[in-house]
């Protein structure tokens, strides 16, 4: 690694103030950023240790729901009984990634925050335009099987890596921020943003600013959903496709239907028009499989991940069905 | 050609400070002045003469580096060792008591649990975090939560039958365990 510096912030007014410094970055469980300051990819001139600040607790909401403390770690949040009970497929999502060591160590909040597992981003000997803006994208035209088939750029065809953030997404999460600018609460949706011209910036998030919760509504389709993860080898790979499903339903019929994948773009990828199709329909694999093509209608493959697209569509009529038949359970 | 660059390159900035930090490792007090770029595992090898935790991806990846830290598992080469400041540090020099080997090492040891060895003492602290968790109960339960620990030479069955059988004598998940 690089030289930098080094501080612990004694509060999280603390922490915001020393990030306003050129060059600071904050670290809390540190897996992803230590690998790529090792890797040579991030480069911070100075270290803000927010770890020990009090944001790790798990706390229920005034509304009924349940609030993520941004430090609290992956493995206490998957573990949780509220979380386990209410909100299984977040549970199943979290213990699905990563391995029980980094899930000992990464917080909530730093895996909204990671990068790319793209090997271009990875490697300082290729261009891209997400590591560098303007030297291009290795993996266009390059090797581009784990890439993204929706809501890419002629910039960047990159995804978003975490499992836990496709279950965030498909329960409507709402992140908590304080920055130099005060506090402020962040639709899931609009947290993580596509690559368009700028890819270099994966999150709505400012300079300075800080997440310190994240709050799931009360809702949590606890009877109706699950979490499943496509990928390369049964444990410990990032996914190539993964569905979070949440159904509410009345007899055999869909009231409700939430529906997000990862692995296939820029951000955990909600389409409100595919969730509408499935509301009032039969829970057949007919309804889900129309479903999937409404979400899959502009997917566009590339030379080594056109096979996601098929992936996708048998992901999501399967994760659904499980959902249906409330196979969601949470792992012991 | 490299020497020539390197002259031509303004005067790097001088170091920061050395940090101070104090480790509780393997129940001794340890205090330590440590550039901020030292890893917990390269202060555990290379500042305290702690040669049991093994370096072998270095980007968490392989599991080798497994320590615990307040009882709980996790990759030494993933931390700064200033971030771990007053800590409890565990690694497998810890895990015997006087000249009696650890359960789970007499487990492996029964069970030809390795070949090479190199993965054997982060999978060895990796099995005792997982013990101490206690959500394993099952084999393939066993097989996932020690999927962050590869062997190369593929000693995985072995591993197992070695990690159930400590299981069996470490017995229930203890009260208060994480």
């Amino acid at each position: 690694m690089r030289s930098f510096t080094y501080a612990r912030a004694g509060s999280a007014a603390d922490a915001v103030g020393r990030a306003g410094a050129t060059g600071m970055a904050f670290v809390a469980g540190g897996t992803n950023l230590l690998d790529l300051m090792k890797a040579d990819v991030l480069r911070p001139e100075g270290l803000v240790d927010i770890s020990r600040l009090p944001l790790d607790r798990i706390e229920e909401t005034a509304d009924g729901g349940l609030r993520l403390g941004a430090l609290a770690r992956n493995a206490d949040t998957a573990y949780d009984d509220r979380v386990q009970t209410r909100y299984p497929m977040l549970s199943m999502a979290i213990l699905a990634g990563a391995s029980a060591q980094l899930r000992n160590m990464a917080t909530n909040g730093g895996n909204l925050l990671q990068r790319t597992r793209c090997y271009y981003f990875y490697d300082t000997a290729t261009p891209c335009n997400k590591r560098e803006p303007g030297s291009g994208c290795g993996a266009i035209g390059g090797v581009n099987r784990i890439h993204a088939i929706l809501g890419a750029s002629d910039r960047c065809i990159a995804v978003h890596p975490s499992d836990l953030c496709v279950a965030l997404a498909a329960l409507d999460a709402v992140v908590q921020v304080t920055g130099p600018e005060g506090e402020r609460s962040i639709p899931f949706a609009e947290f993580h943003r596509l690559p368009g011209d700028r890819p270099e910036i994966d999150t709505t998030l400012q300079p300075g600013d800080l997440v310190t919760s994240i709050d799931l509504p009360a809702k949590g389709f606890a009877e109706h959903s699950t979490y499943l993860k496509i990928r390369d080898r049964a444990s410990y790979a990032f996914a190539l496709v993964s569905v979070a499903a949440g159904l509410e339903m009345d007899g055999g019929t869909v009231r409700e239907a939430r529906l997000a994948l990862g692995g296939v773009a820029h951000k955990p990828w909600r389409d409100p028009e595919a969730e509408a199709a499935l509301v009032g329909k039969p829970a057949t694999p007919d309804s889900f499989r129309a479903a999937a093509r409404v979400l899959l209608r502009d997917a566009k493959g590339h030379e080594h991940n056109s096979f996601k697209i098929d992936l996708a569509e048998r992901a999501i009529v399967r994760a659904l069905t499980d959902a249906a038949e409330r196979k969601g359970a949470p792992r012991p | 050609m490299a020497q020539l660059n390197a002259s031509l390159r303004p005067a790097p900035a001088p170091p920061p400070e050395p940090i101070p930090v104090t480790l509780n490792v393997n129940g001794v007090e340890r205090t330590l002045h440590l550039a901020p770029w030292t890893t917990l595992l390269d202060a555990l090898r290379l500042h305290l003469d702690l040669t049991g935790t093994k370096k072998g991806c270095d980007h968490g990846q392989c599991g080798a580096c497994t320590v615990l830290v307040d009882g709980r598992r996790i990759n030494a080469c993933l931390t700064l060792a200033a971030m771990q400041d007053g800590r409890k540090v565990t690694t497998i020099e810890g895990l015997t008591t006087g000249d009696s080997l650890h359960p789970l090492q007499e487990a492996f040891i029964e069970h030809d649990a390795f070949q090479c060895g190199y993965c054997t003492p982060g999978q060895i602290c990796s099995a005792a975090g997982l013990i101490a968790e206690g959500k394993a109960t099952t084999d393939d339960e066993i097989r996932e939560l020690m999927s962050g620990n590869l062997c190369r030479c593929g000693a995985y069955p072995n591993i197992v039958a070695a990690i159930r059988q400590a299981m069996a004598i470490a017995g229930p998940k203890a009260e208060g365990a994480p």
